[in-house]
């Protein structure tokens, strides 16, 4: 618990991307690990997202995309972010990242990468140790 | 690893079922066997053995492997290419926008045009892509569900400008949009107006485009989805019967229809149990004849031939030791063989962190050549019948099967349990079950949770989209919309509207839009305002 509550948590899908069932393995493994998860469900755009995270009043947003956009939409994410006025929340990606993006995504502001096949601890892990549980 | 029983060293396995492994098994365990009832010959009722008397003995299976993906420019000319090779089977990915109906100026569709296939936004797009190539001389096999209706109609038009009658086309629609609710996602409409749309396609193909294959039932993706072995089947064929029952009602029987199905069907994956695979197909063969003959009267023996095609599952590859994964898609490739596959597509050692290299593709087709002409195992058809274990694991499966398609019909079929979602949610949580085996080692995946070695961690490579594709759609779309007649546009698109909102057929009324060089988004969003869209449920 953070604060006296538990970690909240929304993890999203954004664009066109249909692949879903890491992001729904890893709302489970939250679930199990005690935080308070929302998924968006497939087919979100930026803006309802950030949405979602303002009114949620989330501690991290996780994107998932296996579909190579990423760069962009954190891109767009980070600055819509910004625009609302949402300052501390984390934000996590995962999916398929190659390596030199995984850099690019951290310079550009996310807090932290996942690529495919990382553990489901390590993701817990990040989690915690950021967010000072 | 099961744990040991007190007092013995013998492993203990539990099937996928969840039942006990026995150490061998015996004629005791088929004590009510028989022989005429159970498998009959090859290729004859109930098809347990094969839906033909010959098998690999007449043809083997056809090899296909899938190569890279196309730009909409190069398309037309590697098809040319294929064609010049003596390839007559034509293959096309549409990308994410095409394939859920937006245009490529569309901003939800921003990051995704031209990527994974071609972008289509009118008939010009589509007619550009076969230039040039006699549509009556090939076959064209196309990925495609939510938008199947207008890509069927576009093909019709570009063989008519062709010259070519429409019942000389050839090819396949994928077609299956039910299992898009529950894996893969590209849904536009709700299930029920979208079952309709799938009823008009095959309408209009038996009346008028005979050559045509119009649906193409998949158990692949449920399957990566977390569907266990006989899930991965009987989810297909109660979707398979939603079809047949919306053409019934349009005053069509039995073998009118189901001689127009196939099945894609997995084998591999995460869970991969190389018996269980085998058992799963027969199992399916035999129970797809009975449903056929006993709940649906056909009479066409071809009504009760189980036909599909298989798939060798990706899910189960890894990306450390990748060259392991050459010896795991051996294992698909002869479970699939054992099964009777009648065409096969192999997954590639590099596709979990890379777009499929020439040699993984080669390699996967040479894991096929040398099964089939090296090692004699397609020289008698389905040599395991009559095994003890695998005959009784075939009744078990079978059994099961009948079990999980009593069960959807208890829960009011299986589109009530898309739309609550309750199909998606047990995938999904059978998908996390397994996911959390894995990540325990309780799964064994070698070379990732045992035997492991340091090795330099792979990369992942993606997709890039060109920007100038993009833009040069744009262009394109814009510059038709500038130049067409907008009035005819604008009636045609309100006749089609018309057409819905009275349940008619929509196909027939889709020429003339198209012809006005009218966008796939426009006339998607016309049909929206009728069907409505999809709202998934919460399905975790």
């Amino acid at each position: 618990m953070m604060n006296g509550r538990r970690i909240r948590i929304l993890i999203a899908k954004i664009g066109l991307d249909g692949h879903d069932v890491g992001a729904k393995v890893l709302v489970q493994w939250l679930r199990d690990q005690g935080m308070e998860v929302i998924y968006t469900g497939l087919r979100q755009t930026v803006e309802q997202v950030v949405e979602a995270a303002l009114q949620e009043a989330v501690d991290v947003v996780g994107v998932s995309i296996l579909s190579g956009s990423h760069l962009s939409i954190a891109n767009r994410l980070l600055q819509r972010m910004e625009e609302r006025g949402i300052k501390d929340t984390f934000t996590l990606f995962g999916g398929t990242i190659p390596k030199e993006d995984v850099r690019t995504l951290k310079a550009m502001g996310v807090h932290g990468v996942f690529p495919s096949h990382a553990h489901l601890e390590e993701i817990t892990d990040f989690i915690r140790q950021n967010l000072k549980y | 690893m099961g744990k040991k029983k007190e007092g013995s060293d013998v492993r203990q396995v539990i099937s996928s079922l969840g039942s006990p492994v026995k150490v061998y098994y015996s004629p005791k365990d088929l004590t009510e066997f028989e022989y005429d009832r159970d498998l009959g010959k090859p290729g004859d009722y109930p098809f347990t053995r094969g839906i033909y008397p010959t098998m690999y003995r007449s043809a083997l299976w056809t090899m296909r492997q899938y190569s890279g993906q196309a730009t909409s420019e190069s398309t037309n000319e590697r098809f040319k290419f294929l064609m010049s090779h003596g390839q007559t089977g034509l293959s096309l990915a549409f990308d994410l926008p095409t394939q859920v109906g937006l245009d490529s100026d569309d901003p939800l569709a921003e990051d995704d045009v031209g990527k994974l296939g071609v972008a289509v936004d009118t008939l010009a797009d589509f007619e550009r892509i076969f230039e040039g190539i006699p549509l009556d001389q090939v076959s064209t096999s196309f990925t495609i569900n939510a938008t199947a209706p207008v890509i069927l109609a576009m093909y019709v038009l570009a063989g008519e400008k062709q010259g070519v009658d429409q019942k000389k086309l050839r090819g396949t629609i994928q077609n299956d949009i039910l299992k898009e609710y529950i894996a893969r996602g590209t849904w536009i409409f709700p299930p029920k107006p979208s079952i309709k749309l799938v009823g008009d396609c095959v309408e209009f193909c038996v009346s008028e485009v005979p050559r045509f294959n119009a649906i193409s039932v998949s158990g692949t993706h449920i399957r990566e989805y977390g569907a266990n072995a006989v899930q991965s089947i009987a989810i297909p064929i109660s979707i398979a019967q939603v079809y047949i029952e919306e053409v019934m009602k349009r005053g069509f029987g039995i073998d009118d229809i189901a001689p127009l199905l196939s099945f894609h069907l997995p084998v591999g994956g995460r869970d991969f149990n190389f018996f269980e695979d085998i058992g799963k197909l027969r199992a399916g063969r035999r129970l797809w004849s009975r449903l056929m003959k006993e709940k649906y009267q056909a009479k066409d023996p071809r009504s009760l031939q189980f036909r599909f095609s298989t798939g060798g599952m990706g899910g189960g590859l890894t990306a450390d030791q990748p060259l392991n994964n050459i010896a795991r898609a051996t294992a698909y490739a002869l479970a699939a063989i054992f099964s009777g596959t009648r065409s096969m597509n192999l997954a590639c050692f590099d596709e979990v962190y890379a777009i499929p290299s020439d040699l993984a593709i080669r390699t996967s087709l040479r894991i096929q050549q040398v099964l089939a002409y090296e090692t004699g195992v397609g020289d008698v058809v389905d040599p395991l019948g009559g095994s003890y274990y695998v005959e009784s694991l075939t009744n078990e499966m079978e059994a099961k099967m009948v079990e999980i398609l009593e069960s959807i019909e208890r829960k009011g079929g299986i589109v009530q349990e898309i739309e609550s979602g309750e199909i998606q949610r047990e995938l999904a949580r059978q998908s996390y079950l397994l996911q959390k085996k894995l990540n325990s080692g309780e799964r064994v995946s070698v070379g990732v949770n045992r035997f492991t070695v340091e090795e330099e961690e792979r990369d992942l490579e993606i997709y890039k989209v060109d920007p100038e594709t993009r833009d040069r759609q744009i262009a394109r779309l814009h510059r038709i919309k500038e130049e067409r007649d907008g009035a005819r546009v604008a009636r045609s698109l309100e006749k089609l509207e018309l057409v819905a909102k009275a349940e008619e057929n929509i196909i027939p009324f889709l020429f003339e839009p198209l012809k006005a060089q009218a966008t796939l988004g426009e006339i998607i969003s016309t049909l929206k305002k009728v069907y409505g869209e999809y709202k998934e449920p919460a399905t975790v």
